[in-house]
């Protein structure tokens, strides 16, 4: 997972729930940042927007931490440019 | 103080087209959630609804007149027509003038503002349609019955999310027993099937792939649905005077804020509520033997809800039988409530209890009796409906089956 993925994780994590960048690592838990279902909800979709990826609900549910969120987009990220090349 | 009887009941839903065929469907735990057809569900990550199918205006308004009223009026006049025949009411000038409509909307017209929003925005149209407003607005429904009527009393609606037909009816129910009216047409009406709403309940996240399965291990969230249920109220010794048949009466009502999340639920603010409800009605919790649930069959509220019937009624809740008939009408947001709160009168005139369809594994966190799959025959005295809207605002009812 490369770092440029991380911070950008974090920082929409941060911009959506208006907390300074600095509180965030690689190592928080949601619970810790205060985030609750609407405020995960809100993270998905500035997510989405980012990476222009589509998050499906069953990818979600288990999603704790930020760790977590990075390999989830992580492994969005490859299916979508596997899917892209596939077109090529 | 006035006591209050249900003397008209009428419905269109996913469940059909009028009471008796919604009672039916709950008597027999069918469900009316199936594939959406009014709108393309092509771009969207579910695709189930509990509609009114192959609905068309033309049985029940003239062209002219549909072309001033949104889905979502045309439901509130079709079901409060119903109502008001069923009541056998005789209109005199005097009840025209003093009779009240008090109705719930959530969304109010959304397929007309969807349209006209899709003009500008994406068609590049530089005009709405005129009748875009009066179409859109939520108290559409309550103008529609009382030009319906004639009536020309007090008329309002009610805007609380999920619990707009239940905070209508409380409200209709105390204006009856103060004497504030004489006669109450009361309910909600909604029509959420736009491609917008249905585009904002999918980024919620609480929308089930599949079905609506209330209380069971297996979950996956709500069903909308749509329609509507109107009930006619009138002081007892009126209705009885006139020998009007008594569906059920109404004998408490309460409500609560959870002043907490604004999605989030609260048992605390729930069970406030259904103590409130108790108390209006000078019950005591033993003394119910139904619960309508709320019963999204959302991951939040059934733990939530189950835990707030504990709270509020101890070790009875053992003994109390508590159903979502969501899983059948699904969730129609601004008239849920009406149609639950129906649900609920038929059972106790009926002695039959409607199932939690779509159950199919225990959740040790939703440990109620809660009637699964299949209708249940008992005859009960006392019984709740509950609504608990996003917003946190809560409100309930208490129904007494009539002697």
């Amino acid at each position: 997972m490369s770092d440029e993925l991380t911070q950008r994780v974090i920082k929409v994590i941060a911009t959506t729930k208006r907390i300074p960048l600095e509180s965030v690592t690689i190592e928080s838990a949601f619970v810790q940042l205060g985030i609750d279902s609407m405020d995960a909800v809100e993270i998905l979709f500035a997510m989405e927007n980012e990476f222009d990826i589509s998050i499906p609900d069953d990818e979600v549910r288990s999603v704790r931490n930020i760790r977590q969120m990075c390999e989830g987009v992580e492994r969005l990220l490859l299916a979508k440019s596997a899917g892209a090349k596939a077109l090529e | 103080m006035q006591r209050v009887a249900i003397t008209g009941v009428g419905a269109i839903s996913a469940l059909g087209r009028d009471v008796a065929e919604f009672a039916h469907a709950l008597s027999q735990g069918r469900s009316g959630i199936a594939p959406i057809e009014s709108t393309d569900t092509s771009q969207l990550r579910f695709q189930n609804g509990a509609e009114v199918k192959g609905y068309s205006h033309v049985p029940y308004f003239d062209d002219r007149r549909a072309d001033f009223m949104d889905r979502f009026a045309q439901f509130a006049v079709i079901a409060a027509r119903e109502a008001v025949a069923d009541s056998g009411v005789a209109w005199t000038p005097e009840l025209r003038e003093t009779a009240a409509i008090i109705t719930g909307s959530c969304v109010g017209g959304q397929n007309t503002e969807d349209i006209g929003f899709h003009e500008v925005y994406k068609l590049g149209h530089n005009r709405v349609h005129p009748l875009t407003i009066p179409k859109t607005m939520a108290n559409a429904g309550a103008s529609h019955i009382s030009m319906e009527f004639g009536i020309t009393g007090p008329s309002f609606t009610i805007s609380t999310a999920c619990s707009s037909a239940a905070h209508a009816i409380g409200q209709a129910y105390w204006m009856v027993r103060s004497g504030a009216t004489g006669l109450a047409i009361t309910g909600g009406s909604e029509a959420p099937f736009s491609f917008g709403i249905l585009k904002a309940w999918e980024a919620m996240r609480v929308v089930s792939p599949e079905t609506c399965r209330p209380f069971s291990k297996d979950r996956r969230g709500m069903i909308l649905g749509e329609g509507s249920a109107m009930l006619v109220l009138e002081p007892w010794d009126a209705a009885r005077a006139r020998g009007a048949r008594i569906h059920a009466e109404i004998v408490g009502f309460g409500m609560s804020a959870d002043a907490g999340h604004i999605t989030q639920p609260s048992a605390e603010g729930a069970a406030r509520a259904m103590r409130s409800a108790l108390r209006d009605a000078s019950l005591a919790p033993e003394q119910i033997a139904y619960i309508n649930a709320h019963g999204t069959a959302t991951p939040a509220n059934d733990p939530t809800e189950t835990a707030a019937i504990r709270a509020v009624f101890g070790a009875h809740a053992g003994r109390l039988a508590v159903s979502s008939t969501k899983s059948m009408h699904g969730h129609a947001l601004g008239a849920s409530a009406a149609l639950e709160c129906l649900a609920t009168v038929l059972a106790l005139r009926d002695g039959i209890l409607p199932p939690t369809a779509n159950y199919s594994q225990p959740d040790p966190e939703c440990d109620l009796d809660v009637i699964p799959n299949h209708a249940r025959a008992a005859q009960v005295e006392y019984a709740l409906s509950n609504s608990f809207a996003f917003g946190g605002l809560n409100a309930v009812l208490v129904l007494r089956a009539a002697p």
